[in-house]
């Protein structure tokens, strides 16, 4: 606790079947920092994201938060602890509108006009002021996956994991996300996940490296990029990552 | 539905209608009203648990069937009064809590909940079925069986008055309303809008924090109450409960009501069980098989055509008026997004 270390995983693993899809991973995130986390399809990020949500249930190792084994809780109390997470595939209430994804996301947190105010403060952040009574499932592709972040900068969580926020996003969304990854580390640490290497470059901040299932490198994204392993799993299949 | 004024003048307009309606028509139309709308109780309840719950209910009838009963074995025990009313809300309520118990908590499919709760109502319907000696007592009252309970004590005014037939009907469209306010306001409060979300997503629901089960289990809760009390009120309304409420017609007529008048409404499954049953009334089709399939080509047309239900398509009228009103052409109107109408 004395270096601040706010979520570390130890020796953490799940396979399916045969297939560990992460194994033995060690690792360690510090209050307010803002960490990327790379590499190749299937290489186990999002089920890394999964355990650490309790979405799945390890088969090896655990999960320390804040100190303190997370054990088997249920996804729900996870969050309520201060984990929130923003899927790999946009997961709103699509029926509703903008302003009732946010509210739902505020109320979990904060109450009465405190709440209205953090959700009025969350569109304008992301830039739906115009389309807060809006049905998200009307929305264009990169507005739900700021809905979605929206709903991280709403709850205000200790811990957000953001699988893939700019997939499929234009340059200047892309930008304008980065923007909005930049309000989410000012309450809460942050993990991300993208495997667009020149999103990552300009997030600028420590990366970790994953393939099947494994963490093979840890550092700067200068080191990174000029790790030999880093470049032959990852840049070797990089045309297969480019969806 | 947002607009207040829109909402009063409207709530008042349905009271001062409901208030005309016996001056108007003979006792016997009276009657059958009264009926519809205790239905439209029924209906509303299934509105709150699947149309808004998303939790599919196939055999609704169970709530009702066990509120009708409970009611009806409390009057004959104690007396028609309060406790016989309360009992008619708790029992099913309290059933609604175990079974939601095990299938939310035990993580069972959706679609699972639908058929285990059509088991358990035809389950409720066999074993009544199956009582008909006069062994079969609850306290002083025999089940009776397919016979049913006869001569069921029915309610009375708090200062001890006979309910006649226009009292029943004022007392029904009375609790039809308070029932609709309940379930808006509830929808209304941080508990409600978990409810909904989890209809949209439960998965992001649990992501944000929210207990589903338990969420679930409540919904499943309120709504077994409700058609507990429209049950309370059938068994009033006939002074009879027979099993056959437990029945899979029975159960059938509530998911028809509730698909034609609109998931995700409460207006809509309100006015299509009213509107069907007086359309199966007036066919004079009330045989079972009739209705059946009077019932079964209005819910084809419906599924086919009018997926979302009549109560988007009313949604709509106002609109157009207005637009007519101001001159403005109609394709304004169909051009409105869903978003929009929600407005208004
Ligand atoms: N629920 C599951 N059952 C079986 N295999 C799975 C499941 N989830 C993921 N996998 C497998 O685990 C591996 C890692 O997948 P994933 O975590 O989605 O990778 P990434 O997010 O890095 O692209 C893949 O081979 C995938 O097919
Ligand atoms: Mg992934």
């Amino acid at each position: 606790m004395s270096d601040n270390i706010i979520l570390q995983t130890k020796g953490l693993g799940i396979s399916f079947g045969g297939l560990h899809a992460v194994r033995d991973v060690d690792f360690v995130l510090r209050g307010g920092e803002l960490r990327c986390l790379i590499g190749p399809n299937g290489a186990g990020k999002t089920t890394f994201f999964r355990l650490l949500s309790g979405q799945h249930t390890p088969t090896r190792g655990e999960i320390i938060y804040k100190g303190k084994p997370l054990g088997n809780l249920q996804p729900y109390q996870i969050a309520r602890l201060g984990i929130g997470v923003k899927t790999q595939v946009p997961s709103l209430f699509e029926g509703l509108s903008v302003f009732e994804n946010l509210e739902l996301a505020a109320n979990q947190t904060f109450s009465g006009l405190e709440a209205v105010s953090i959700v009025d403060e969350t569109l304008e952040r992301i830039s739906l002021q115009d389309q807060r009574h809006t049905i998200c499932q009307e929305l264009a592709h990169g507005q739900r996956q700021w809905v979605e972040l929206g709903q991280i900068l709403a709850s205000k969580p200790d811990v957000a994991l953001l699988d893939e926020p700019a997939a499929g996003m234009t340059h200047d969304e892309s930008l304008k996300t980065i923007e909005i990854i930049k309000e989410i580390t000012a309450k809460s640490s942050v993990v991300v996940v993208e495997h667009d290497m020149d999103f990552i470059k300009l997030i600028g901040e420590r990366v970790t490296v994953f393939d099947r299932g494994e963490v093979i490198a840890d550092g700067t994204f200068k080191e990174i990029a000029s790790n030999p392993q880093v470049r032959e799993a990852y840049l070797g299949r990089k045309e297969a990552a480019v969806a | 539905m947002k607009n207040p004024v829109l909402n009063i003048s409207s709530l008042v307009g349905v009271i001062v209608l409901a208030f005309a309606i016996p001056y108007f028509v003979e006792a016997f139309t009276v009657l059958n009203f009264t009926v519809y709308i205790i239905m439209a109780i029924l209906s509303l309840s299934l509105a709150f648990v699947w149309g808004m719950g998303g939790i599919m209910v196939l055999g609704h009838s169970a709530f009702f069937g066990l509120g009708a009963y409970a009611y009806a074995i409390a009057a004959v025990n104690f007396g028609p009064g309060w406790e016989a009313v309360t009992l008619s809300m708790l029992v099913p309520a309290t059933f609604a809590a175990l079974l939601g118990y095990f299938m939310f908590y035990g993580r069972i499919s959706d679609i699972y909940v639908g058929v285990i709760t059509l088991a358990v109502t035809l389950i409720l319907f066999n074993l009544i079925n199956s009582t008909s000696g006069p062994q079969y007592k609850i306290g002083s009252a025999p089940i009776g069986g397919y016979n049913g309970i006869t001569a069921v004590p029915t309610l009375s005014w708090p200062n001890g008055n006979f309910i006649d037939i226009n009292g029943m009907f004022y007392l029904s469209v009375g609790l039809l309303i308070l029932s609709y306010l309940f379930i808006r306001y509830y929808l209304s409060t941080r508990y409600g809008k978990v409810t909904v979300a989890i209809r949209e997503n439960e998965r992001r629901a649990e992501l944000l924090g929210y207990n589903v089960a338990q969420s679930k289990l409540i919904t499943f809760s309120i709504g077994g109450a409700i058609a507990g009390l429209a049950g309370c009120m059938f068994a009033n309304w006939g002074s009879f409960v027979g099993p056959t409420i437990f029945g899979l017609v029975q159960s059938a007529q509530i998911i028809i009501w509730v698909i034609v008048g609109g998931r995700g409404t409460l207006i809509g499954p309100i006015l299509s069980c009213i509107a069907i049953q007086w359309m199966t009334t007036q066919l004079g089709m009330q045989q079972v098989v009739n209705v059946g399939f009077v019932l079964g080509i209005v819910l084809t047309i419906f599924v086919l055509l009018v997926p979302s239900g009549l109560a988007p398509l009313l949604a709509k009228i106002p609109n157009v008026v207005r637009s007519r009103l101001n001159g403005k052409p109609k394709e304004d109107v169909a051009l409105g997004s869903p978003a929009e109408e929600g407005q208004t």
